[in-house]
């Protein structure tokens, strides 16, 4: 799960981590008011308006504005609050921005960067920092790795003091003073407590700023959740802003199924996450492009897959939907029933391939062929794209010849 | 012969007394494992009742230290939910089962982390336990023994090792095995989380060293560089032929598919990476997962 900057700014303060003066605002209204607060606050006339979206590279997309007086902060508001913001996160069609962080300008004399992050193949934590903040990370590791500096966590250990301090030296904190050591190394013990008490899966801080009165500062934060930890946490489940997702999405998490909105015309429903990859790649093995993952999982009941099968249905783009099961525990003739079922309520309007295989696979297939519903029955995985990647096609020409008329 | 599990493993089931537990305890009794004791702390001293058990039902205890002093159990098989299994699982470790497959989904990334500090503590050459899991369908040796949730009765005898981070697609290859006449020796599950225990690189050693083993089918997916470092090992150590499948090639950057290790993180842990690591070891990638029996076949010798 991921939330916005100034979310991920209230968590890190509340833990003790030195932010920038700021307030979020969801209206014009509110972001004036935020804005003069934030003028008082740090006595200073300068504000910077940043849109708060769930996407990186903002600022070039031109999301965030610093602005020196009332009237420009006024204008970097209303410019900003409610754009359709395009960033190379966001996709061309971009986001629309509903929040704003006002925040007080910074001298900034460095740019850091400091994360935590879970490395897979050690199964432990590492501290990353570099000196080339504010800048795309995975660059700085393609082009200049010496400049990332690491520390692995023993988590029977935890994050040593001394290893906190090794990036402090590495980042040259020392030529600024010694306090400023203490600071950065007191800056990424708080940066691990936070990870680990809120079960985050990345904690980012980038850039990580030194003023120039010598204070650090997180000038921008980003913040993901652990899903399977998410139970521990309730309080952080109420910060998902449902705007920033997918409704599709949305949707099909309340029915417990795995889904993820692709660009392609095939709707896919399968059981199984690995499954359910393969499927999308044998589609574009033969030339099709998948509409989206949807894993039903492995014990789907009849009220699953119907709500599979309207989450597919619904995506205007789908112009013809593949059902993969490989019935182990669950059971081919469940999945037939469950399929029959659904389509009864919620109507076919396109092309249905089914490819059933496993427990019950005959019962399955009988059961189908015997609905009297336009179902096509595929052999196995390859019959099966191959099938519905041909139907697709002619009904989306049956459908622009109806478009013609 | 075969990995990990054969007819002579005794196996507890952590969790024997919930729905799931109950249910895949009773398929693996049907299987012929030698299931010997549940676990459900506050339920010792009762019998499970699970259809086709021996006399009045499977014994449970309290604590798997208990159930393993009483039973002799070496290996045991965790269905116990997701906020408890670490928890199961360092229990199952400090009682020095040889084997611990844990089958639960949703297990938070830190607790984890945690399991596999322990894990790795262990000494080396000594006695130590193997986790295979979480997120897992298990780990099956076809007509000795199942532990988890794959459906039995695909598999075949025989002397392919099938490894695999993913189920219903493991489920798919061995189906396809099966359908052209070629038997497993053992077929193991990894799992599809980020931190976890047994690796491709530690089963494909083990199906090296099994004379029971002829060749390998390994089933990765989008994520981490698991498969990478399988593939320098397989170049490097091993001489028995591996053919594999990389699921997820067309799974977009930065999402989660599914699986809660299935995810390109910064330009990391693509399909294409894999395949070419793969490739350059030598090792016959399937171009569709409708391939997978056929490609395997393709490198017997």
């Amino acid at each position: 799960m991921n939330i916005h900057e100034y979310q991920a700014k209230e968590l890190l303060a509340k833990a003790g981590l030195p932010i920038p003066i700021g307030r979020p605002a969801f209206s014009i209204a509110e972001a004036q008011q935020a804005a003069d607060w934030v003028r008082s606050q740090s006595g200073k006339p300068i504000v910077v308006v940043k849109a708060q979206i769930h996407a990186g590279g903002r600022g070039k997309g031109g999301g965030v504005k610093v602005t020196k007086t009332p009237e420009e902060t006024q204008a970097a508001i209303d410019k900003i609050l409610g754009m359709q913001l395009v960033t190379h996160q966001t996709g061309p069609e971009g986001k629309k921005v509903g929040r704003l962080l006002l925040e007080q300008g910074i001298d900034i004399a460095k740019e850091l960067y400091a994360a935590v992050v879970l490395d897979r193949q050690k199964g432990r934590l590492v501290v990353m920092a570099s000196t080339e903040g504010g800048m795309d990370i995975e660059e700085v590791a393609a082009h200049t790795p010496e400049k990332i500096f690491r520390q692995v966590i023993d988590p029977m250990i935890g994050f040593a003091p001394y290893q906190a301090r090794e990036l402090a030296f590495a980042l040259g904190m020392k030529s600024v003073g010694t306090e400023v050591v203490s600071q950065a190394a007191s800056f990424f013990q708080t940066m691990v407590r936070a990870f680990q008490e809120l079960d985050c899966s990345l904690l980012e801080i980038n850039p990580l700023v030194l003023t120039k009165q010598g204070q650090l500062l997180a000038l921008d934060a980003k913040i993901n959740f652990d899903d399977n930890a998410l139970f521990r946490h309730p309080a952080i489940e109420a910060l998902r802003d449902l705007s920033e997702e997918e409704p599709a999405e949305t949707e099909a998490k309340k029915f417990d199924l795995s889904y993820v909105k692709l660009h392609g015309t095939i709707g896919c429903m399968v059981n199984g996450a690995g499954l359910a990859m393969a499927t999308m790649d044998i589609i574009q093995h033969y030339g099709g492009m998948p509409a989206n993952f949807l894993d039903v999982g492995g014990g789907a009941t009849q009220e699953k897959v119907t709500a599979a099968f309207k989450i597919i249905t619904a995506d205007p783009a789908v112009r013809g939907i593949f059902v993969n099961i490989f019935g182990g525990i669950m059971k081919c003739d469940t999945i037939a029933r469950g399929i029959i079922g659904a389509v009864q309520e919620v109507g076919l309007k396109v092309p249905l391939v089914v490819r059933l295989e496993g427990t019950n696979v005959e019962l399955g297939k009988k059961l189908l062929a015997e609905s009297g519903l336009n179902v096509v029955a595929a052999a196995d995985m390859a019959d099966g794209a191959q099938k519905i990647i041909a139907f697709s096609k002619s009904s989306s020409a049956d459908t622009s010849t109806k478009a013609a008329h | 012969m075969s990995i990990l599990v054969n007819k002579n493993t005794r196996l507890i089931v952590q969790g024997i007394t919930g729905k799931t537990g109950a249910f895949h305890t009773e398929k693996a009794i049907e299987y012929g494992t030698n299931v010997v004791a549940g676990v459900t702390p506050g339920k010792g001293g009762q019998f499970a009742k699970i259809p086709g058990a021996a006399g009045s039902g499977v014994p449970v205890f309290d604590t798997v230290s208990e159930a393993v002093k009483q039973t002799g159990a070496n290996a045991t098989v965790i269905y116990v939910p997701p906020p408890v299994a670490a928890d199961s699982i360092l229990e199952a470790i400090a009682a020095g089962l040889e084997l611990v497959v844990a089958i639960t989904e949703g297990i938070p990334v830190l607790d984890m982390v945690r399991v596999r500090r322990v894990l790795d503590a262990q000494p080396q050459g000594g006695k130590r336990t193997r986790l295979v899991g979480p997120n897992c369908p298990g780990v099956i040796t076809p007509g000795e023994c199942k532990i988890g949730i794959m459906p039995g009765y695909i598999h075949k005898t025989g002397d392919i090792g099938v490894v695999s981070r993913s189920g219903t697609l493991t489920y798919e290859a061995v189906h396809q095995l099966t359908a052209l006449g070629i038997g497993q020796s053992t077929c193991v599950g990894i799992g599809g989380d980020p931190v976890k225990g047994m690796d491709f690189i530690d089963v494909l050693e083990m199906f090296e060293a099994d004379p029971g083993t002829r060749a390998v089918l390994m089933i990765g997916e989008i994520g981490g560089s698991s498969e990478e470092s399988a593939a320098a090992y397989v170049k490097a150590k091993m001489k028995k032929p591996v053919a594999a499948f990389i699921a997820g090639q067309t799974a977009p950057p930065g999402r989660r598919m599914g699986h809660a290790g299935a995810i390109i993180a910064g330009g990391k842990g693509t399909a294409k990476d894999k395949i070419t690591a793969l490739n350059d070891a030598g090792i016959s990638v399937a171009a569709t997962p409708n391939e997978l029996g056929n490609t395997l076949k393709s490198v017997l010798r």
